[in-house]
């Protein structure tokens, strides 16, 4: 069973700032890490594959500091990864991206299933995931928490809000993870030293067949216009007393806004 | 920290254990320590990710990666836990008389599943009669055809009960003396062979600590290590070997206890100040770091020499276990010190750290017996000049 797992190196949110006056992220000394989602994503494909054999390859697209990102996936025991790079690609949305990614996993070629975090913790959007399986035109379960796989076809349990859905998908197909599903495995040894000396092989534009048009800021509908903290909200307002007083209270206030 | 030369696979060595500890040795430690619970699950990560056989030749699949790097890993384990980090040595303690004398059968038999961390091994030298004194040791060996049946009692053997492989020492032939006893390698299981309950200590609470009992243990032969009559040298060698692994066990427990002072102290505001500011705190912690980075020193330095082939380093594998456990002593209790009142209770790591740091000065000889090694190596060097 061949995995492609798409990831994204994200920064350390727990470390970011955005500076007030250009409104923008301040990443200078901010650690890089994988995207928390995607690591459970390669556990997911790393069990996976113990399970069923086969083959796990991770992708991620971004700058060429994003091979850090790679190299541990590496050393968790990924097989093969690559990293889609090309100043092309800078500016993508996640419309871009996700053809962008799709793009690079039609080259790879050969996959049972496509596994990527439920969303990436900087954006936060969980589109890029249903994009891939939207321009590859297969089928897609996202906020999965449980995958078994049988029959070429996969019985995925999504989490969600209220309640868990169990829903069963030919394969291939794209499945976006939760952090429930599982706990990613710590690197080892042996797979940190392979990671060390791994060269770590590029996709480009061309190598992909992209589409100039389609990619990076040219390729992308969603402009970002401005990025900024919003004001914090206030405390709101606690009337207290009797039940009967609150309540004459807040017809009160309902009355002193107009909202009836 | 100080730049040793390390390599790179030494510094990732260290870099991972300090991960794996971090992660997931920090949330469990306080449970594990009350509940005496042993840890198993950190232990299978430590299997998982390849930690388990750094000092095992890689053609008994391990990586090779020699003395060093074991007492790295084990530095970094014990600077979040005394009792994971000698769970995790005490396996080396068990597997090192194979690794030093055990045959090619045996070897390629017992090491495989223990560098896998698959099995943990123990080290079965300690009596109740025969602790510093190993000479007094009342469990018997008593050859029958092709095989010997043992009879007696190891105590507070370190991963009793939980090992697999076990290396034992008993008395083959007491007319013999020094040259009367033989180590066999022991498997869980084996008809005469069970074990004690597990006791309640002081410190290390996570790691099991158990009673091995022989009645009438049939072991083959071929499980002799070494010769017959070598169990005294096997023992020793092996000691030799571990000390330095103490030694690296203590400087972590320091460690740990120096960086809980450190922070402590930045946050703890007395006088209108964090009382890092105060010179009498600055004054401690200066001795407390002076200390650990002259017994890291030492400890690296012998560990480099053995794995540079040096063959007589006795005297200097005592010297680590002996400066570096007393380190530990003074450095915890200095934190615990620091740490005032908190220091004293159990919300806060350092009063744990002190206990775990006691039995570094206790086992594997006490100090007073490492003393005597440096002595009696002072005498050997100076009956040769």
């Amino acid at each position: 069973m061949d995995i492609i797992v798409c990831i994204k190196q994200v920064p350390d949110t727990t470390e970011v700032k955005i500076n007030p006056e250009t409104n923008t992220l301040v990443r200078e000394g901010v650690p890089s890490i994988v995207n928390p989602f995607d690591e459970n994503a390669i556990e997911a494909a790393l069990a996976l594959k113990e399970q069923h054999g086969g083959k796990v390859t991770v992708i991620t697209m971004g700058p060429p500091q994003a091979k850090e990102a790679l190299k541990q996936a590496v050393a968790m025991g990924a097989d093969e990864v690559y990293l889609v790079s090309d100043r092309a690609f800078a500016g993508s949305d996640t419309w871009a991206t996700s053809y962008t990614l799709a793009q690079a996993i039609k080259k790879i070629g050969k996959y049972d299933l496509i596994l990527c975090g439920k969303q990436a913790i900087d954006g936060d959007t969980a589109q890029v995931g249903p994009g891939i399986a939207e321009w590859l035109n297969i089928p897609q379960a996202t906020f999965a928490v449980k995958i078994e796989v049988a029959d070429n076809k996969a019985k995925v349990e999504r989490m969600l809000e209220e309640e868990n859905e169990i829903v069963e998908i030919p394969l291939p197909a794209v499945i976006t993870v939760v952090k429930q599903i599982n706990e990613p495995r710590m690197p080892s040894l042996k797979g940190m030293m392979k990671a060390k000396k791994s060269e770590i092989p590029t996709l480009s534009l061309a190598d992909i067949n992209g589409d100039p048009e389609k990619a990076g800021l040219k390729g992308s509908p969603t402009q970002v216009v401005k990025i900024f903290s919003p004001p914090a909200k206030g405390g709101g307002e606690m009337l207290t007393g009797e039940p009967a007083d609150i309540a004459a209270g807040v017809v009160a206030k309902i009355k002193e806004r107009k909202i009836i | 920290m100080l730049d040793y030369g390390l390599t790179e696979e030494q510094l990732m060595i260290r870099e991972l254990a300090r991960k794996i500890a971090l992660e997931k040795g920090v949330p469990v430690r306080e449970k594990l320590d009350e509940t005496g619970e042993f840890p198993w699950e950190i232990m299978k990560v430590f299997a998982e990710s390849d930690l388990c056989g750094l000092y095992i030749d890689e053609k008994y699949g391990g990586t090779g990666m020699g003395e060093l790097a074991f007492c790295l890993a084990t530095e970094e384990i014990s600077r979040i836990c005394g009792g994971i980090g000698v769970t995790f040595a005490a396996s080396a303690l068990g597997a090192s008389p194979i690794v030093l004398y055990g045959s090619e059968e045996q070897k390629k038999k017992y090491l495989p599943d223990i560098a896998a961390g698959k099995k943990l091994a123990a080290f079965g030298l300690t009596e109740a009669n025969a602790g510093s004194d190993a000479a007094g040791m009342e469990t018997t060996a008593t050859k029958d055809g092709d095989h010997y049946i043992l009879n007696g009692t190891k105590q507070w053997i370190t991963n009793g009960g939980e090992a697999d492989t076990y290396s034992v020492i008993a008395i083959s032939d007491r007319k013999k003396g020094s040259r009367g006893a033989t180590a066999f390698i022991l498997e869980k299981g084996m008809p005469g062979f069970t074990f004690g309950k597990k006791e309640n200590k002081m410190g290390i609470r996570c790691s099991a600590t158990r009673e091995l009992v022989f009645q009438g243990c049939k072991v083959p032969k071929e499980n002799v290590i070494a010769k017959e009559g070598m169990g005294f040298i096997v023992a020793m060698k092996t000691l030799d070997m571990t000390r330095p692994g103490i030694g690296a066990q203590a400087v972590g427990i320091a460690q740990g206890a120096l960086d809980e002072a450190i922070k402590y102290a930045k946050q703890r505001v007395q006088f209108g100040k964090p009382i890092i500011t105060l010179q009498a705190i600055q004054h401690m912690l200066a001795d407390m770091a002076t200390q650990i980075e002259a017994a890291r020193s030492l400890v690296y330095s012998v560990a480099r020499a053995i794995d540079n082939g040096s063959k007589d380093f006795t005297k200097e594998a005592a010297m680590c276990k002996l400066f570096a456990s007393d380190t530990a002593m003074r450095v915890t209790t200095d934190a615990v010190q620091i740490l005032g009142g908190y220091g004293y209770m159990k919300e806060y790591p350092v009063e744990k750290m002190m206990r775990d740091a006691k039995i570094t000065q206790i086992y594997e000889g006490t100090n007073q017996i490492q003393r005597n090694q440096i002595g009696l190596g002072l005498i050997k060097e100076a009956a040769k000049k």
